[in-house]
C-alpha cells in the first residue's frame, strides 16, 4: 500500500512539470502582455518593468528561472498587484474556496445519498419518481442558472439570506447549495442504482433470512456496497466542483481563488494564473489519490496496482 | 437435415423478427417515452432557433431604449433587456449559437476521439498502452482551467472555441471506441480483410469504424449537451462568445447581472436559463434512449 502511494506521489511531479511547462509556453507566446491594460507607458519605464520581471530574457532562461523558483515553493510575484506575491494571494483565497468546496460536497453527499436511498427503497412509487425527476432536473440546470434563481427566490422574494459576500454562515448556504446541487443529482442516481443492485445480492438475502428488519438490512448492510460507485465518482465530482466554483464565486462575490483566477486571466497576470492552475492541478491529483486509496479500503475485492 | 428442420420450426417461436441494428433500435426507442418526448421537444427547439430570428418582427440586436427592461407582455413575450432588445428573439438567436457550438465541438471531439481510440485499439500492444496511458493522464486534469487560459490568451474566436471545447471531450469517446475496436478486432471479417491484403489503415477506417456507429452516435449525442454547457460556462464568465453575437450563456450572464434590489428583472435569467436547461434535458433523454437501443454494452433492465 505504501509503495503504491509513494509511486503515485512520485508520478505527480512529472505531470505538474508538464503542466507548468505548457502553461508557461502558452502564456509567454500569446499576444499581448501583462502591462497592456494600463495607460501607455513611456518606453523607458516599460523597459525597466520588463527587466524587473525578467520578461526581456530569452524564454528558456525565463522558464529556468521559473522552474527554479517553483522548486523552492515560490510562485513568483503578481504582475498585477505589484506589492503581493502569488503565494500570498493563494494563501489568502484558497481557504475560502476550499471551505466552500467542502461544504458543497458535504451537502451533495448528504442530499444525494439520502435521496438515492429513499428512491431505491420506495422504488416505482411517486417518491421515487419525484426524487429522480428532481435529480434529472438538477443535472440539467447549470449552476450559473441555479445560482441567480436561488437568489431571486431566497433573497428577494423570501428575504431570508444575504445575496452575496463572505463572512458568516448565512453567506455560505446559497453558494454551497448552488455548487453542490448538480453533484447531488448524480450522486442520487448512482446511490439509487447501487442500492437497487445491492438489495438483490445474496448477502442481503442472508441478512433478511436472519430476521433483520428491512431498515437495518438496507442501512447497515446494503448501503456499504451501494455507495461504492459514489466513492469512485468522488474524483470527477471534486474536479467538477473546483471548476464550478469559479462561476459560483463570481455570482455570489465570494473572495476565493476562482475569482482571482478569472481576474488574473482577464488581466493577463501570468504568474497568478499559472499559480492557480498549478494549485488546482496538484490538489486534484492528491484528492484523486486519496479517493483511490479510500475505494480500496472500502471494497476488499479491489486491488491496487 | 435435422439442422434445417430445427431452424424452420424455431421461426415460429420468435415473436418478432430481428430486422437489423437500426430497425431494432428504432423500435426500442419508440417505446421509451422520455426519449421520444425529448426528441420531439428538441426538434421544436432546433426549428425555432433556425427559423425564429428570421420570422421575428424584431432583430436580435435592435435596441429600443424607450422599452428598456419590460416584463413579459403581448408585445414582447419574453420581455426586453437593458437595451430594449426583445428577449424572445435574442433567446432564439442565442439558441443558434449555442447549438452550433455544441454540434461543432462534438464533431471535433468525435474526429479526434474516434481516430485516437481506433488506432490505439487496432494497434494493440505497447502503442495501445502508451496511447491509453496518455488518455488516463489527461483525464485527471482540470480541463476547463486550460481552456480558460487558452481562450484568454489567444482571443475569443469561434474557431478556437470549437477546437478547445472539442479537445476537452475526446477522451471518453476514445476510450469507448478503443473498447469496441478490441472486440471487433477478433471478428472473422477483419481476418478476412487482412488475408486479402487490405492495408491496415483501410481496415481501420473503412471496415472497423462503420461498425462502431452505434456507441459513437450515443456518446456523440451525450457529448453535445456537455459542450453546450461548457460554452455557456465560458460565455457566462465573459470568455466565450463575444457581443454583438449572443448565446444562452451570455444571456444568462446578462440576466444574472441585472438582478437588483429595486427590480429583479426575473425574465432575463429565467427564460435563457429555461431554454438552456430544457435543451440539455432533451439531449440527455435522447442520448439515454439511444443508448438503450444502440449500445451493445449497455445492459438492458427489462
Amino acid at each position: 500500500m505504501t509503495a503504491y502511494v509513494l509511486r503515485r506521489l512520485l508520478g505527480v511531479f512529472p505531470l505538474l512539470a508538464l503542466i507548468a511547462f505548457f502553461a508557461f509556453v502558452f502564456m509567454r507566446t500569446a499576444p499581448g502582455g501583462p502591462f497592456d491594460q494600463e495607460r501607455a507607458l513611456p518606453p523607458q519605464i516599460e523597459a525597466s518593468l520588463r527587466a524587473r520581471y525578467h520578461l526581456d530574457e530569452p524564454l528558456i532562461q525565463q522558464f529556468a528561472r521559473y522552474a527554479g523558483d517553483l522548486v523552492r515553493g515560490d510562485l513568483g510575484p503578481s504582475f498585477r498587484y505589484r506589492n503581493r506575491s502569488v503565494n500570498e494571494i493563494i494563501a489568502q483565497s484558497a481557504p475560502v474556496s476550499l471551505t466552500l468546496g467542502v461544504v458543497a460536497m458535504a451537502f451533495a453527499l448528504l442530499a444525494g445519498i439520502t435521496a438515492g436511498v429513499i428512491g431505491a427503497l420506495r422504488e416505482h412509487t411517486w417518491v421515487d419518481h419525484t426524487a429522480m425527476a428532481m435529480a434529472m432536473a438538477g443535472l440539467c440546470i447549470p449552476n450559473f442558472v441555479l445560482g441567480p434563481l436561488l437568489i431571486l427566490v431566497f433573497v428577494f422574494h423570501l428575504r431570508l439570506l444575504p445575496p452575496a459576500g463572505w463572512g458568516g454562515l448565512e453567506h455560505l448556504i446559497l453558494p454551497a447549495i448552488t455548487l453542490g446541487a448538480i453533484r447531488a443529482a448524480t450522486i442520487a442516481r448512482l446511490t439509487r442504482g447501487g442500492m437497487l443492485e445491492a438489495l438483490e445480492q445474496d448477502f442481503v438475502r442472508t441478512a433478511r433470512a436472519k430476521g433483520l428488519g428491512e431498515r437495518v438490512v438496507a442501512l447497515r448492510h446494503a448501503l456499504k456496497v451501494a455507495i461504492l460507485p459514489v466513492v469512485s465518482y468522488l474524483g470527477p465530482a471534486m474536479a467538477a466542483t473546483l471548476t464550478g466554483s469559479i462561476v459560483v464565486e463570481r455570482i455570489f462575490l465570494v473572495p476565493g481563488l476562482g475569482t482571482f483566477f478569472v481576474q488574473s486571466a482577464l488581466n493577463r497576470d501570468y504568474t497568478v494564473a499559472m499559480g492557480a492552475v498549478l494549485f488546482y492541478s496538484t490538489l486534484l491529483v492528491l484528492l484523486n489519490l486519496i479517493v483511490d486509496v479510500a475505494y480500496t479500503l472500502l471494497d476488499p475485492r479491489v486491488e491496487l496496482h | 437435415m435435422e439442422m434445417m428442420s430445427a431452424s424452420v420450426e424455431s421461426w415460429g417461436d420468435r415473436p418478432r423478427p430481428a430486422r437489423g441494428l437500426l430497425a431494432d433500435a428504432w423500435r426500442d426507442f419508440r417505446r421509451n417515452r422520455a426519449a421520444v418526448a425529448g426528441a420531439a421537444v428538441l426538434a421544436v427547439v432546433v426549428l425555432s432557433a433556425w427559423v425564429g430570428p428570421v420570422a421575428s418582427p424584431y432583430r436580435f440586436d435592435e435596441q429600443e431604449l424607450a422599452e428598456q427592461l419590460e416584463p413579459p407582455s403581448l408585445k414582447h413575450p419574453f420581455g426586453t433587456d437593458i437595451a430594449g432588445r426583445d428577449l424572445l428573439t435574442r433567446v432564439l438567436f442565442g439558441g443558434r449559437v449555442s447549438l452550433l457550438v455544441g454540434l461543432a465541438g462534438t464533431l471535433v471531439s468525435l474526429v479526434i476521439g474516434v481516430t485516437w481510440g481506433a488506432v490505439a485499439g487496432y494497434a494493440g500492444g505497447r502503442i495501445d498502452n502508451y496511447m491509453m496511458r496518455f488518455v488516463d493522464l489527461l483525464y485527471s486534469l482540470p480541463f476547463m482551467f486550460f481552456v480558460i487560459l487558452l481562450v484568454t490568451l489567444f482571443g475569443r474566436s469561434l474557431l478556437l472555441l470549437f477546437v478547445a471545447l472539442g479537445a476537452v471531450q475526446w477522451l471518453t469517446m476514445s476510450r469507448i471506441v478503443r473498447g469496441q475496436i478490441l472486440t471487433l478486432k477478433t471478428q472473422p471479417f477483419v481476418e478476412a480483410a487482412r488475408a486479402l491484403g487490405v492495408r491496415n489503415r483501410r481496415i481501420v477506417f473503412n471496415h472497423l469504424v462503420p461498425n462502431l456507429l452505434g456507441p459513437v452516435i450515443v456518446y456523440a449525442t451525450l457529448t453535445v449537451p456537455v459542450i453546450m454547457l461548457e460554452e455557456a460556462f465560458l460565455s457566462f464568465l465573459g470568455l466565450g462568445v463575444s457581443p454583438p453575437a449572443t448565446s444562452w450563456g451570455l444571456l444568462a450572464a446578462e440576466g444574472a447581472a441585472s438582478i437588483s434590489i429595486v427590480r429583479t428583472n426575473w425574465w432575463l435569467i429565467v427564460f435563457p436559463g429555461a431554454a438552456l436547461s430544457l435543451t440539455l434535458l432533451c439531449l440527455n433523454f435522447l442520448g439515454d434512449g439511444l443508448r438503450d437501443g444502440l449500445d451493445p454494452r449497455h445492459a438492458r433492465r427489462r
